[in-house]
Order: C-alpha cells, then sequence, then structure tokens
C-alpha cells in the first residue's frame, strides 16, 4: 500500500496512511492524548495532529490562523496551483471568510430538514430494492449495500436520469479516486465527467424541474446567476462531500451491529432508541478527518507552526476524548448527553448533516427490518479505507435465522 | 427561566430541534430558532437541557 518505512513514533512522525493508523487509529491517538497533545509529522511536507477535543475545536473555529484553502492533505507542502485563493476549488468547504458565508448560504436551503426530510420515503424504497437484490446467506454490506445508497440518493436528487445510474457511480469513482492528483492530470481524468454534467445542465436549462440541478441553475447570488463552472463545482463537491462519507458511516454501524449481538437486539427491540443510536455511532465511528493550512509562522497551542504546515483535524479523535466525552472508549447506545462533532465544528461545519443523518438511519433500519439477525462472516476479510475518510469496504455479513 | 440560542454560534448542526422539537425549530437554512419567548416550565426545562447538553458548538442559553 505505501512504499514509506512503518511508522516508529506517531507523536513525532504521524501518518494517516501508516498501516497501523489505518488498521486501528483509536489506541494510537489515546497514546498521544497522554503524551503530547499536538503531534508532530515530517511528511507530506510538514504537518500537525491535534488528538484531543479542545485542540481541534481552537483549529476548526479559528479562520484567522488558518486556511481552509485545502482540505485533503497532498504529497508535500501546496503549491500555488493547489491554493486559487479565496473561493477555492470547491466552495464552501475550500472557501475562507468572507466569501465562505456567500457559497454556503446558497447550498444550506436545498439540504435544510424541510426539503430532506421530505426524501425519506424515496431513501426507504431505495433501501428496500437494494435489500431485495442481496442473495445467499453471507451477503456484502459494504459493497453491495452501504456504498450504493448515497450515490443513488445524489443521483435522485440532481435529477439525472435513473438508467444511468452505473455511469454516475463510474464517474463517482473518478473523482474520488482523483481528489488529490495533480492539476493537470485532474483536469483530464474528470473530462468525461464534465462533458456528462454539462450534458445534464444543458437538458435541465431546456426543461427546468424540480430537482437539485435545477435549483443550482437558478439560484442567485446578488441578483446573479451562477456561472456553469460554479454550478459544476458545487455538484462536484456534493459528490465529493457527500459519496464515501456516509457510505462509511453506513458501514461502520453495520459492522458495530454485526459485531455486538447485544446492540443488535436492543436496536431490533427498541426502535425509538433509533435516533440517539445514530449520533453515538457518528461519536464512535466519526469518518471524516479535514486539513488545514497555517496561515503563518506562530506558536499556537505551544508548537512552533510554520506557515503552509499540514493541520490534520481529528474530529474522529476529539470524539474519543475522555476529558470531553465520559466513558469515551465505550460504545454505550443510548448515550443521553453527546456533543460529537462527527460533522465538523465552526463555519464549516457539514452542510449535508441532515441527509447524512437520514440516510444512516433509514439504512440501518430498513436492513435490521428485514435481517434482525446477523455476524461477520469472516472478521479478518473486512477491509478499511485509508486516508481521510474511514469506514469498511469490503464487509461480509452472515444473515442469520431469526 | 427562558430557553435562547445565540446565532453566531449556532451552526445548524441540528440536534435541539431533534431532541426536542416542542421547544426549537429551524429556520430556511437550517439553523436552530427557539418556538416562542423561550420561557420553561418545569417539564420543558429538562428537554431544554439535554438538546443543551447535546449542542456541539455551546450555542443554546438558559438563562433568568
Ligand atoms: C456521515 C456523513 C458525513 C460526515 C461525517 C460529514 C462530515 C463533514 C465534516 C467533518 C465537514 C467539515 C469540513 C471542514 O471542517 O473542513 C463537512 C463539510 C461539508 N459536508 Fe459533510 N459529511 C457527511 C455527509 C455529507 C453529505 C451527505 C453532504 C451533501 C450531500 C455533505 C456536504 C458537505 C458540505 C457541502 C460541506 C462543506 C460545508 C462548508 O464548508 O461550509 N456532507 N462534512
Ligand atoms: S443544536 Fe446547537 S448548533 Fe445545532 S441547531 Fe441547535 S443550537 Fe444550532
Amino acid at each position: 500500500m505505501t512504499d514509506k518505512p512503518l511508522v516508529k513514533d506517531f507523536a513525532t512522525e504521524w501518518d494517516h496512511a501508516d498501516p497501523q493508523w489505518v488498521a486501528d487509529p483509536y489506541p494510537i491517538w489515546e497514546d498521544l492524548r497522554q503524551r503530547c497533545p499536538v503531534a508532530h509529522t515530517d511528511r507530506y511536507g510538514g504537518g500537525w495532529f491535534p488528538a484531543t477535543h479542545a485542540g481541534v475545536s481552537a483549529i476548526a473555529k479559528d479562520t484567522k490562523n488558518f486556511t481552509s484553502r485545502t482540505v485533503i492533505i497532498g504529497n508535500g507542502r501546496p503549491t500555488e496551483l493547489d491554493l486559487p485563493a479565496p473561493i477555492g476549488v470547491a466552495p464552501p468547504i475550500t472557501s475562507d471568510p468572507p466569501f465562505h458565508a456567500i457559497a454556503r448560504k446558497l447550498i444550506l436551503p436545498a439540504f435544510a430538514p424541510g426539503p430532506i426530510n421530505a426524501l425519506e420515503p424515496m431513501i426507504r424504497a431505495l433501501c428496500a430494492k437494494l435489500i431485495d437484490g442481496l442473495e445467499g446467506d453471507v451477503v456484502n454490506a459494504g459493497m453491495a449495500y452501504a456504498k450504493y445508497i448515497p450515490p443513488s440518493v445524489i443521483r435522485t436528487m440532481l435529477g439525472f436520469p435513473e438508467d444511468d445510474i452505473e455511469r454516475f457511480i463510474e464517474f463517482i469513482d473518478i473523482v474520488l479516486e482523483g481528489i488529490d492528483h495533480p492539476l493537470e492530470q485532474r483536469i483530464e481524468e474528470f473530462a468525461p465527467v464534465e462533458e456528462y454534467f454539462v450534458a445534464q445542465m444543458e437538458d435541465h436549462l431546456a426543461n427546468p424541474r424540480d430537482d437539485l440541478t435545477s435549483y443550482l441553475l437558478n439560484v442567485e447570488i446578488e441578483g446573479q446567476k451562477l456561472q456553469p463552472e460554479h454550478v459544476f463545482g458545487t455538484m462536484v463537491l456534493v459528490l465529493i462531500a457527500g459519496i464515501d462519507t456516509t457510505w462509511s458511516a453506513i458501514g461502520s454501524s453495520l459492522w458495530h451491529l454485526a459485531s455486538h449481538p447485544d446492540d443488535l437486539a436492543r436496536l431490533v427491540n427498541e426502535p425509538d432508541l433509533m435516533p440517539v443510536a445514530i449520533e453515538e455511532f457518528l461519536r464512535y465511528y466519526a469518518p471524516v478527518t479535514m486539513a488545514r493550512l497555517v496561515k503563518h509562522d506562530m506558536e499556537y497551542l505551544g508548537c512552533s507552526m510554520k506557515e503552509d504546515d499540514w493541520i490534520l483535524l481529528g474530529f474522529p479523535a476529539a470524539n474519543r476524548d475522555p476529558a470531553m466525552f465520559k466513558d469515551a472508549d465505550q460504545f454505550i447506545i443510548d448515550r443521553e448527553e453527546n456533543r460529537h462533532v462527527a460533522f465538523g465544528l465552526g463555519i464549516h461545519r457539514c452542510a449535508g448533516s441532515n441527509l447524512a443523518r437520514l440516510e444512516l438511519r433509514v439504512a440501518i433500519e430498513e436492513f435490521i427490518k428485514r435481517f434482525p439477525r446477523f455476524e461477520l462472516a469472516d472478521p479478518d476479510a473486512v477491509t478499511w479505507a485509508s486516508g481521510q475518510i474511514r469506514g469498511p469496504r469490503n464487509l461480509p455479513i452472515r444473515i442469520l435465522q431469526q | 427561566m427562558k430557553v435562547r440560542i445565540d446565532p453566531e454560534l449556532c451552526q445548524g448542526q441540528g440536534r435541539c430541534f431533534s431532541i426536542a422539537p416542542s421547544i426549537f425549530d429551524f429556520d430556511d437554512l437550517g439553523n436552530g430558532v427557539v418556538i416562542g419567548d423561550g420561557t420553561l416550565d418545569d417539564d420543558t426545562m429538562k428537554l431544554a437541557q439535554l438538546a443543551q447538553s447535546n449542542c456541539p458548538e455551546h450555542a443554546i442559553f438558559i438563562e433568568e
């Protein structure tokens, strides 16, 4: 997977692609919290990793000293090409104030609880249909179920043809894999995606309808409609931000239930517990880690940070900090107080959280309704995504008799 | 006692109106708002406190 030497000490050379971190990062973070709350690395051109809730929270809320111009860690220090200020490649996630607020306000109404809650029957039908297609005693709950839910939902929201779903999923693979490729290569790789999306936009311009594509084509900033490039950029952002994140959250939750029969039985018997359980899944298995760049040389949290050093914002690590959560290392399915930060903190707080929560809840509800008992078919066969999004990919689950 | 949301701090994490829909609602952007003038009685106080202890942004205040 990597030709880099294995990490010996994560306090001085952390690496989120190291096999030990990919396999089980939680003990590493607990160790860091006790020894040195902000870890350093020379890899990736140099960077810092705060492992505490306090450290993550301080940096996430501090847009004066840190920039979001790139949120995915590249191979070395960022070049000017990576940093088209101030809007960024994919507004609002890569934008800083003041532009950020404008770009964010534009998309928030489309993802507010009202329009999102209306999607519940569609998502439920979609999950049921995917479950109908699962065959045999052992099913791949990752690659054949969790993976398909977010793309199918977004395709429906965008109003792209249902028959294009396989193509749409191929496009998503291109976009997600190309995310940290050099700009020139990325433009080349994205060409077929752009061509397809532009054709869809033209069709929507000719025949407007009630969907996200028409919404983005018609929404105005200060009396002006968006340029098609901006609409395309926003669609790509929704794909990047909304797919493998949610897929990972669904997968981790099913993985947990497959390996904890007591929790599975409780959820089956007490469906009212679901909203609280969803928050605990999100806390315990938070899938998303985001990056920032240091804006200027400074002393911060006791570290000598340099301009353009990376910061890896470990929301999942913050969620396991005992200073913030009682019994932080325990999964408590009915945890009452849960200020978890799986969706981030501050101005970049996930714009899609209402949709993500709905997909996660319905995906689990439908799965356990059809399969009230299941277990991991082969724990060693489960694979985990590496990089800044964490969740199971291959997830063979054995369906048990009731 | 009254409950209030600080709009500067609220980022629309949506925990309050899921936990206590009788006390909180959301606006067009999905940010939390208090229904009515936010006056709490013994019953709603508990719910408001639960919502407060789940708001990741510490944006909910219960005060005289
Ligand atoms: C369980 C699933 C998800 C998780 C855990 C998650 C997590 C996050 C996090 C941590 C951020 C903050 C990024 C930062 O601070 O730099 C974020 C931002 C964002 N997310 Fe999500 N996300 C999920 C699903 C979605 C979905 C389904 C969508 C939309 C379809 C979405 C759209 C966005 C957008 C647009 C932003 C940028 C907001 C801004 O910069 O103002 N996310 N997400
Ligand atoms: S829980 Fe907090 S951040 Fe979320 S909507 Fe309510 S007040 Fe706002």
